[in-house]
């Protein structure tokens, strides 16, 4: 990496995602470019050379995300970038990815939409395209950084998921988090935990590429390297070859279940935040969470009993966590850049009265401040009084 | 009635690189030209003496699609039209592989139209086979990209009214580097063909023109399979210096053989193994 350790740095948080993906060991990108998120394809292009990796710009999203599966099947770490335009056409191979067990990453740098919308404003309107994005049930890990200093070590987390649970992970990053500058001292080698896929064991002719483990995870062969087995999009058995025998292909599924549903403390990566005798919780996210924060100091010292929970990973969502403040609080205002996605899962988890869980909803192209959450927290209280 | 000596001598061949065990029978219909272009492959890549462990099969959707899976390499089986890209991601990561990629003509032209021309641009070291059968077969028989005009599918009842794409020119005006057409009546040359795109250094695009009876001839009043390939004996020419190519086009010949070959353009892979030896210097 061209990119001094243990220093004082400024660093925009694409390119934090960049050196991030570099430090977790990633050797292949494809991409396509797109803004607010092309920052993060150019330092892949500059650096990927220098280490004897591949970068490629592709023809199109949809191309970027076939060519990164291409180079993880062979064996490579590999991700791509883009936003919101781009990660629609990404949902097919998303679906490929997580069909046929393939580690990738996929950046997403979240700008307004639907459609074109909003290039160079942020939003935080693709939260349930993370989640239920491509067609049929797959399991789904997205990861919501919040500073620069998050970019690069959820960056690195999100491979390592990737890798250990043989996954599709997706960073929903949003366009202020991506273009804004902060100081980062970004660890050394030694200071990172890095995850690789797990190897068979096995010599090639008792090699099932599927095959069902107690964790859920099979080990993972690589093209090229003695073991020749079938990769497919179609349902398949656990040797990788197709089936319509409903025993097999309901194990299929319930194996993607199991990996969200048997690792859900692994899977759990949230910052509580003045919360062990709160009576209001702010729930965000990515950008938002920044301002919810410092509108949690604001009320603090009005002497409004505030807290705030932060999901990192924002799918699987921390169901436990959110469940546990429910029962404790009175109040739940869930900040958004959208008209509402998480909101409506904090709802699906509570039994509170109609009113208690409100929303703010900003859905012009500014950005949420924490005066405006204050606001509408003393709103909330004042209603109820 | 005397076995062939040559098929026999080579049946071997064929039978080490089939999954004989795991997947037949296989999916296509009796008289498919799919099962030509499997043994074909398989012939081209056991003379060309590769070892199994560096051979990676790459397809899209279609009946097409389904070669790879019978063939005892490192086989994948991707979505529609993207085989390409998956191919371009394995070859890049791993330049000594030896990637073919397995397409029908609505699966390559249609949807795969964007990667089709992008992969022969850049002139990457994969080696493409377009299976051309003018129809999409496993669906049912819809019109596609090469459906001559006026012939019939299911979504053109009343006669294909869209000028058809030429596989070989459009690969060939895109960049492609070794362009060859054979059928699958021709199946010695269909094999002599894939084995001269596996030796080329570059994008190799070899369209194989195949039967869809099931559909196609159905629909189009075209015989049985033996009737088709029968056509496509009858109506084939070998390319060579004494050829006329505009005549033998205007009557609706085939043109078979090495279209176009050029080896003086770099290939993608080689060129970055000299990035990536200058160590990203300028």
């Amino acid at each position: 990496m061209s990119i001094k350790t243990g220093v004082p740095l400024l660093l925009s948080g694409n390119e934090a995602v960049a050196y991030g993906a570099l430090a977790a060991g990633a050797k292949f990108y494809g991409g396509y470019p797109i803004t607010p998120s092309t920052e993060i394809a150019e330092v892949m292009a500059a650096e990927l050379p220098r280490i004897g990796g591949k970068f490629i710009q592709m023809e199109d999203e949809i191309a970027s995300l076939g060519a990164v599966i291409g180079a993880s099947i062979a064996g490579l770490k590999s991700f791509t970038a883009t936003s919101g335009p781009g990660f629609s056409l990404m949902q097919e191979h998303i679906g490929f990815a997580a069909m046929a067990e393939v580690p990738c990453v996929i950046v997403d740098v979240m700008r307004g939409g639907p459609s074109t919308g909003l290039p160079t404003k942020t939003s935080q309107s693709d939260v349930m395209q993370a989640k239920y994005g491509s067609h049929g049930d797959y399991p789904s890990i997205a990861i919501a950084p919040s500073s620069v200093m998050e970019c690069f070590t959820l960056t690195v987390k999100a491979f390592n998921l990737s890798e250990k649970y043989r996954i599709p992970v997706i960073i929903l990053s949003d366009e202020i988090v991506g273009h804004m500058r902060e100081k980062v001292i970004l660890p050394g080698p030694d200071e990172i935990e890095v995850i690789d896929r797990m190897q068979p064991e096995v010599p090639p002719e008792w090699y099932q590429h599927y095959a069902d483990t107690i964790t859920g995870v099979s080990p993972m062969a690589n093209f090229g390297e003695g073991y020749r087995f079938h990769i497919t999009g179609l349902t398949h058995d656990v040797s990788g070859f197709p089936t319509e025998r409903s025993d097999e292909t309901t194990a299929l599924l319930e194996k993607f279940r199991n990996k969200e549903n048997h690792n859900t403390h692994d899977l759990l990566m949230v910052d509580e935040f003045c919360m062990e005798d709160a009576d209001f919780c702010i729930v965000a996210y990515g950008s938002v969470g920044r301002s919810a924060r410092q509108a949690v100091k604001m009320l603090r010292q009005e002497g409004v009993k505030a807290g705030m929970i932060r999901p990192q990973i924002l799918w699987p969502f921390p169901k436990f966590p959110v469940e546990n403040m429910l029962e404790r609080v009175s109040h739940v205002l869930v900040p958004e850049m959208n008209v509402g996605q998480l909101r409506k899962e904090v709802e699906r988890l509570a039994c509170m009265p109609r009113g208690m869980i409100q929303g703010l909803n900003v859905l012009d192209p500014s950005f949420i401040t924490a005066e405006q959450i204050h606001d509408k927290a003393m709103e909330m209280i004042s209603k109820q009084k | 009635m005397v076995p062939n000596q040559q098929l026999l001598s080579k049946s071997p061949a064929v039978h080490n690189w089939l999954r004989v065990k795991k997947k037949f029978p296989h999916l296509w219909c009796p008289g498919c030209g799919d099962g030509i272009v499997l043994s074909s492959a398989i012939l081209a890549l056991d003379s060309l003496e590769y070892d199994k462990n560096d051979v990676v099969m790459v397809s899209g959707i279609g009946c097409a699609g389904r070669i790879p899976v019978y063939v005892d390499c490192n086989t994948l089986h991707t979505t529609h039209g993207r085989a390409l890209t998956f191919a371009t991601g394995i070859k890049l990561a791993k330049p000594h592989l030896k990637v073919m990629v397995f397409m029908g003509d609505g699966d390559a032209l249609a949807i795969g139209g964007n990667h089709y021309i992008h992969a022969a641009r850049r002139n990457i070291d994969l080696t493409v086979v377009v299976v051309n059968n003018n129809i999409y077969g496993m669906t049912g028989g819809q019109v596609s990209p090469t459906t001559p005009l006026s012939m019939k599918a299911t979504t053109a009842i009343y006669g294909c009214i869209e000028q058809p794409f030429d596989p070989c020119e459009l690969a060939r005006s895109a960049g492609a580097t070794f362009v060859a057409r054979s059928t699958v009546y021709h199946v010695r040359h269909t094999e002599d063909m894939i084995r001269k795109g596996l030796e080329h250094k570059g994008f190799s695009l070899i369209e194989i023109i195949s039967n869809c009876h099931t559909s196609y001839g159905r629909m189009n009043k075209l015989g049985d399979h033996i009737t088709m390939i029968k056509h496509m004996r009858d109506n084939s020419v070998m390319i060579g210096p004494q050829l006329d190519q505009e005549k033998a086009q205007a009557e609706g010949k085939y043109i078979l053989g090495v279209l176009h070959q050029d080896t003086s353009r770099p290939e993608l892979c080689e060129l970055y193994e000299e990035i990536n030896k200058r160590g990203g210097t300028q």
